[in-house]
């Protein structure tokens, strides 16, 4: 392998004989910053993650230590409430899945670091309803840090108290959007909220402050302060700082987590060094770089984008697909987004309205239906691409179908009506052709 | 409105427990509260709504709109032993589907299960499409009940249903 991974949050993952119960955890250094962070002042931890530049690893790469500066202590007088969104359930992301199974210290600690930095009393771990076992092992972690005062009462000596709780969802995707889980968290359906307030941090939980993180997020915290955000920030780039763990799934030979600087990689590095290439030496077709609702990108497509020079100036490019940088500013420059981190890669076999018959199906069940937008688009998007799939459309279908995404996006409560869009749009403009031939000429799947 | 169902001691100190974990809101514990009695009873019955709601001083139509709402919540009974394949894209490339009907074929179910258990005639199997079980990169997968498998081929689907058979 060409270049090599600089591995943060997964450095101890899959490593032979870690295990994931608090002494392996411990012996490997575990909780020694938690130590150091309860020394600080809280303001103290604060500017040190704003000075890191980290961005949530969540899918929407918003800074934390902006998220966190929200929250003025000297104004507030409401309880501080702190969530961990580890509802995974983009299709194509499977990374915090691993965190939980493998180093759930890692997390619990995070979140004991971020809670302390915030003031926060009580905090609850959101895990998917279909991570029974993680949220098991995370269970134990919690006892096994309350065993060691890491957690509980008055936490190592400090006069600090913290409770963590696991929560579970059941199976609906739309948990994880941020205001959807605080509904589900206060008992209710998951119906995200209408905005303002932007942000939980303003009115959450309860109707007081609300931090939700995901659980990549917060386990950056602890390496932030290991290393001083300053140090941190000199990993990756300029405004996209820090590690980022891609999951690469689909028609690749080594299909898998990977851990790499941001942006120290290109797309292609990816995919023809790190995961070997395309399976059965067939060529590439299309890639989704950022879980399934950022816009596909197809191969031998050229983008002609600005980019910021090493002295601040800006440059105009002309990149290949296989030479965009996996960072944040490159990917949303060139019309998609580095979202959650998944990758998925599509081989030239592949029918592009099956795979985009797939997709649609999933925003049609995971529609919380409280935008009429939403709730009848993401339902005519699955009908249309599965008539065209299974070629009983007709060629100005096409051009209806693009329309229904088109009236979605940007007017609905949640940035679920853009999810559910942006596949469909960009699916059908860069393959037209083949959408228009497969949807008219009854071709079989 | 009748709440005349027994519950365990046991059941019921585990529920209380839970309760505790949401100082602020009870009616924080709902979807807890209906993942417990799920667990216990198989799927949730209109007593079970009646009991939890109860319990959480709610009306029943509070708890009911969750068990609509949330796909892992059941108003009829599964398998013995269920099934949850998963649908969504990477899978799909994988072989999802391939496997789903495979395992339709070798437990004699018949029914969609696109979201939603089909059962097979005597009660012992259950399979579902589930979507994205965030382990993408080792599809195609599935769950049996609790479980978790990846790279699952039909040589390995035939051993989970003797294994779990
Ligand atoms: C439809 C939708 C689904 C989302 N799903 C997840 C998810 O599964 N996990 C997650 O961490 N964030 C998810 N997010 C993003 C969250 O709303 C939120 O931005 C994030 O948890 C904030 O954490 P971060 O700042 O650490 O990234 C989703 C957002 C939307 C709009
Ligand atoms: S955009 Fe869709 S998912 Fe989001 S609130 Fe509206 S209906 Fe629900
Ligand atoms: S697509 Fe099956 S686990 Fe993600």
């Amino acid at each position: 392998m060409a270049i090599a991974e600089t591995r943060l949050i997964f450095k101890h993952i899959d490593s032979p004989g870690y295990t994931n119960d608090i002494d392996c955890y411990l012996k490997n250094g575990g909780y020694s910053t938690l130590r150091k962070a309860i020394t600080m002042k809280t303001a103290e931890i604060i500017t040190e993650v704003k000075t890191s530049g980290l961005r949530g690893r969540g899918g929407a790469g918003f800074p934390t230590g902006v998220k966190w500066g929200f929250i003025d202590p000297t104004k507030n007088t409401k309880p501080v409430y702190l969530i961990c969104n580890a509802d995974e359930s983009e299709p194509g992301t499977f990374k915090d899945r691993q965190i939980i199974h493998k180093d759930p210290h890692q997390l619990i600690e995070g979140m004991i670091i971020s809670c302390f930095a915030n003031n926060v009393k009580l905090a609850y771990l959101y895990i998917r309803g279909e991570f029974p076992e993680g949220a098991k092992i995370l269970e134990r972690a919690c006892n096994e840090a309350r065993a060691k005062n890491f957690l509980g009462k008055n936490i190592l000596g400090t006069g600090y108290d913290l409770e963590i709780y696991i929560h579970r969802g059941a199976g609906a995707y739309i948990c994880g959007e941020e205001t959807g889980l605080i509904e589900s968290l206060e008992g209710k359906r998951a119906y995200p909220r209408i905005k303002p307030p932007y942000f939980p941090a303003v009115l959450g939980l309860y109707m007081s402050p609300t931090i939700v993180n995901n659980v990549e997020t917060l386990c950056n915290i602890i390496h932030v302060l290991q290393m001083g955000g300053a140090n941190f920030a000199k990993l990756g780039k300029p405004n996209n700082t820090g590690t980022r763990v891609l999951c690469v799934s689909g028609d690749v030979v080594k299909p898998g987590y990977y851990e790499f600087e941001v942006g120290a990689l290109t797309l292609g590095q990816l995919i023809y060094e790190v995961c070997g290439g395309i399976k059965n030496g067939k060529k590439l077709k299309a890639i989704i770089p950022g879980g399934s609702s950022a816009k596909v990108l197809k191969a031998g497509e050229r983008y002609k984008i600005k980019q910021k020079q090493a002295d601040g100036t800006m440059i105009d490019v002309d990149l290949a697909l296989e030479d965009i940088p996996m960072d944040f500013d490159t990917m949303a420059a060139v019309g998609s987004m580095a979202g959650s981190g998944g990758v998925i890669v599509m081989d030239e076999t592949r029918s592009m309205p099956e795979c985009l018959a797939n997709i649609s199906e999933f925003y049609a069940h995971e529609s919380c239906g409280q935008c009429t937008p939403c709730r009848e688009g993401s339902l005519w998007m699955k009908k249309i691409t599965t008539r065209i799939r299974d070629g009983k459309a007709t060629v100005e279908d096409v051009g209806v179908l693009k329309n229904v995404a088109d009236n979605i996006a940007g007017r609905t409560i949640c940035a679920f009506g853009e999810a559910c869009s942006w596949p469909v749009q960009s699916f059908v403009t860069k393959f037209k052709e083949e959408f228009e031939t497969v949807a008219g000429n009854g071709a079989k799947k | 409105m009748s709440c005349e169902v027994k519950v365990s001691k046991e059941f019921e100190s585990k529920v209380d427990e839970t309760i505790t974990h949401y100082p602020v809101s009870k009616r924080s514990a709902s979807l807890p509260l209906l993942h417990l009695w799920q667990e216990e009873f198989g799927y949730v019955s209109n007593q079970g709504v009646e009991w939890i709601a109860a319990k959480l001083d709610l009306q029943p139509i509070n708890v009911y709109e969750l068990v609509t709402f949330y796909p892992m919540f059941r108003e009829q009974p599964a398998g013995k032993i269920q099934f949850r394949v998963c649908r969504t894209l990477s899978c799909a490339l994988a072989g999802g589907y391939e496997l789903f009907d495979h395992l339709k074929k070798n437990c004699k179910i018949e029914g969609d299960g696109h979201h939603g258990p089909a059962v097979s005639p005597e009660g012992k199997y259950s399979i579902e499409f589930v979507e994205c079980l965030a382990s993408c990169g080792t599809g195609p997968v599935l769950m049996v009940n609790d479980d978790f498998y990846e790279q699952v081929s039909n040589d390995k689907a035939n051993e989970l249903v003797k294994k779990y058979g």
